[in-house]
């Protein structure tokens, strides 16, 4: 538990005097994603900027420094009967908030309670110039200035090194239950779409291996009375299972020969014909598929499905690994990074080559 | 910032009207006149002219145009913003998006729809419905206030706490730039590459861009709410009562607490049955399945008992549900009734802190001479003091500005914020001096010049000049530090 905001600072200033770049790390267990970092820049660790801040039950929020591990702050949250609800992926004991939010990850529960984006209020950053800024704030509502904290999320840390963040937390559920049955790939987006759509306590839906998954979690009266309702056989291990799935520690994500993408696509959108396995999360916004190819070769068939692809893990990470952006989009990004960047010391080429 | 205009008004209006309707370039004062304030009528401006486009292609030309003269553009929807934001400025044009009002599909099974800028908030839900769907924020003005705006403000509503904001019920919106090229910021997936430029736009204030077109998210109706009332005779139990209830688990799809003079207020205009003794009224409302609500009212019920509510009642019947919300979202015609003129404030304070604001603001405004009602957000600490004046009084508007300033720079001493929904607009620009720093505030204007170059959207609203910022914090009752965290007072 420790402030070394003033030592980033001081490493910021440096590296921007000295014309050198710097490459931000946390817990380290991000570094397969994104562009392959930028062998020559120095490196600048957060992961000793750790420990909450504040933390006020009733308020229902929580204020940390980016580099505390998530196991930390989960630990802390359950004493109270809370979580973070967006179910942020552990890809490792050393996993932080702040690269968590920095990549944009949630888990399973994402769709029905929102992603790690979605829970931040406020956020303190450290922009190329080296000034501590402070943006958004501890309430649940803030309009004042525009919305730099949730641009942070899927930035890869190109705009500043996040120092702390303010994000709502919820009540753990008080009950859960999965319900599994098989189902075709194909007849499965309709199903869980159809599901959604119903006024239940849905909280997650996926689809892998010729099964279909559904979570219902809230007021155990309802929780039980929907299960009743709706088909499939009650999962003896449910919790263990979606553990699995939000720490990509399900078999489907196993081994790195074989390349991982991440469609983010229309939930109702058909699954792109493509010559590899999938697996469907979030009612079918995100799916994942694994299979050889391009990126190029990928981004139409997104495209087709309503969103966009990324090369998650694995594959050739010297070309891009994200959706292809606009020129209209290039020029404005190009002009935020400069914003906060101007003579680019953050994550140099980490997001896209051109960034 | 923007230069002086390169064009006259003659030759600005021959030029749009080449590609527009000539009927909507508007130059004549009689027919400009309702564009020259929104909500915040306290606030007005004459535009050099007005334009309601009708295609996406007549937006692009007129930002081409008016990005090439160094014109300002003030993007504007119904109007019903509460902070100036759609004020026209006296140089530029107002680019009204009324004619955008089509409601283009909704997909039941994707549970999205596709707006076009104009189409009203409650538009949405009431179409919707049909597929036992429906849009989520649901700000007080949504009658009137469209999709667009919405967007542009970041807006909420009652259901803010469970269903969350604008910015978390929107998949993608398509955007002219400044410099009239046309962008799609997100996808039909939940998630974009890269950084959140949905998220950047919203709340923007029309200071990044001109949205035309939108995709929302759409919930499915409840199968139930029931709402508890339960009144207090201390501000102090029902602050307390409110984090009670969140303590206990429940997230209340709504969670209203209204004041002393805000509850005799609503009662006289909606006879909603309200205890009129009460220092303090909350409006719980639990949604979900017949289960779920019928577990979760009861446990509220006791949760309020234990708290010390002095009388504590249950909607038993849609009718009876309806009445007690009535009084609540009455509550701003209920106190404009008692008074000739009220200034509705929008501060955010963290929610323990509520006794303590509401005892202040009592103090203030017997300081200040003015009586002040509130009603507040109280599921995510969102406080709506009503300032009673009487505009035909000099000075007494005057007055009123000066409480609202110092209502919220307590907010931003309490560790809130001066705006929840309402957004900065020209209302609240001094403001931002409070709760920003020069270094934070250059930053903001770093980011506008990313979407703007030449400073043609909405200039002077939203983020301060600094030179002002530093006037404004140098005057003698602002002495108090820029002190970002906890509240003094503990």
């Amino acid at each position: 538990m420790a402030d070394i905001s003033q030592q980033l600072k001081e490493q910021v200033l440096q590296a921007r005097d000295s014309g050198h770049k710097l490459n931000i790390v946390g817990g380290g267990t991000k570094a397969f994603m994104g562009r392959e970092a930028d062998v020559d820049a120095g490196t600048l660790n957060v992961g000793e900027h750790t420990g909450i801040v504040d933390y006020h039950p009733v308020e229902l929020v929580l204020t940390v420094r980016a580099g505390t591990p998530l196991s930390e702050i989960e630990a802390t949250l359950a004493e109270e009967g809370q979580c973070l609800h967006f179910e942020p992926p552990h890809f490792g004991a050393a996993s932080t908030i702040g690269g968590t939010l920095a990549c944009n990850l949630s888990g399973p529960g994402r769709p029905w309670a929102g992603s790690v984006r979605d829970q931040v209020l406020g956020i303190r950053l450290l922009n190329g110039k080296g000034e501590h800024l402070r943006f958004g704030g501890q309430v649940m509502k803030n309009v004042a200035g525009y919305d730099v904290s949730r641009l942070q999320a899927g930035a890869l840390g190109t705009l500043g090194v996040i120092t702390e963040i303010s994000m709502k937390v919820m009540p753990k559920p008080a009950a859960s239950l999965t319900l599994v049955q098989e189902m075709g790939m194909d007849e499965v987006i309709h199903y869980m779409n159809s599901r959604a759509a119903e006024p239940k306590p849905i909280t997650a839906a996926c689809w892998v291996d010729g099964k279909v998954y559904l979570r219902l979690a809230g007021a155990k009266s309802g929780v039980e009375a929907t299960a009743e309702k709706w088909s499939g056989e009650v999962m003896e291990q449910g919790d263990e299972f979606w553990r699995q799935v939000q720490d990509m520690q399900h078999e489907f994500f196993a081994g790195n020969d074989v390349p991982l993408w991440r469609f983010s696509v229309g939930s109702t959108a058909a699954t792109p014909k493509l010559e590899g396995t999938w697996f469907i999360d979030w009612a079918g916004s995100q799916r994942w598929f694994r299979g050889a190819g391009e990126l190029k070769d990928m981004e139409p068939a997104a495209r087709a499905a309503g969103g966009q692809v990324s090369l998650f893990r694995g594959g050739d990470r010297t070309a891009e690994v994200m959706h292809h952006q606009p020129e209209a989009l290039k020029g404005i990004q190009r002009r935020i990074k400069n914003a906060f960047d101007p003579d680019n010391i953050f994550n140099p080429g980490r997001l896209y080559s051109w960034l | 910032m923007t230069t002086k205009p390169k064009v006259s008004k003659a030759e600005l209006a021959e030029q749009f009207r080449a590609f527009i309707d000539p009927d909507y370039v508007i130059t004549d004062d009689e027919t400009m006149k309702p564009y020259e304030c929104d909500g915040m009528s306290m606030y007005c401006e004459m535009p050099l002219l007005v334009v309601l486009p009708e295609t996406v292609e007549q937006v692009q030309r007129v930002m081409r145009i008016c990005n090439e003269n160094a014109v300002p553009v003030v993007a504007r929807g119904a109007g019903t913003g509460l902070s100036a934001g759609a004020m026209p400025n006296k140089e530029g044009v107002v680019l009204s998006l009324a004619k955008f009002n089509r409601i283009i599909d909704i997909d039941p099974l994707a549970r999205t729809a596709r707006l076009q800028p104009g189409v009203r908030n409650l538009a949405i839900s009431e179409d919707a419905a049909q597929f036992g769907l429906y849009y989520g924020p649901d700000p007080s003005s949504q009658i009137a206030c469209t999709i667009g705006g919405n967007v542009a403000e970041n807006s909420g509503g009652v259901h803010c706490l469970k269903y969350g904001l604008t910015v978390h019920n929107i998949l993608s919106v398509e955007m002219v730039t400044a410099e009239g090229d046309v962008v799609n910021v997100g996808s039909d997936g939940l998630d974009s590459c890269g950084m959140d430029l949905l998220a950047l736009m919203t709340g923007s204030e029309g200071l990044l861009g001109v949205v035309t077109e939108v995709k929302v998210k759409l919930l499915p109706k409840p199968e139930v709410a029931q709402v508890v009332m339960a009144g207090f005779d201390d501000v102090q139990k029902g602050g307390d009562a409110v984090g009670g209830i969140i303590s206990h688990g429940i997230i209340p799809g709504g969670l209203e607490m209204m004041d002393g003079h805000a509850i005799i207020a609503a009662d006289d205009f909606a006879q909603a049955g309200y205890p009129r003794d009460a220092k303090a009224l909350l409006l719980c409302e639990v949604d979900g399945t017949e289960e779920e609500v019928h577990e979760h009212i009861a446990e509220a019920e006791e949760v309020f008992r234990k708290l010390g509510a002095t009388s504590v009642r249950t909607s038993q019947s849609e009718e009876e549900r309806a009445l007690l919300w009535k009084g609540r979202k009455s509550a701003f015609p209920a106190v404009g009734r008692i008074s000739p003129d009220y200034y509705c404030m929008d501060g955010t304070i963290p929610r323990r802190h509520i006794a303590y604001v509401l005892t202040e603001m009592e103090k203030m405004s017997e300081e200040f001479g003015l009586r002040v009602a509130n009603v507040f957000h109280a599921g995510d600490g969102n406080l709506h003091p009503l300032i009673l004046f009487d505009a035909n009084v000099p000075g007494e508007f005057e007055r009123t500005e000066a409480f609202g300033s110092r209502i919220l720079e307590m907010c931003v001493e309490v560790g809130g914020c001066i705006t929840g929904e309402h957004g900065v607009g020209v209302e609240k620009i001094r403001q931002m001096a409070v709760q920003f720093n020069d270094e934070e505030l250059q930053q903001f204007h770093d980011v506008k010049a990313a979407f703007d170059p030449a400073g043609i959207l909405n200039p002077g609203k939203g983020v301060p000049a600094l030179r002002f910022c530093q006037e404004y914090r140098s005057l003698e009752h602002k002495q108090h530090t820029h002190e970002h965290t906890e509240a003094a007072h503990g």
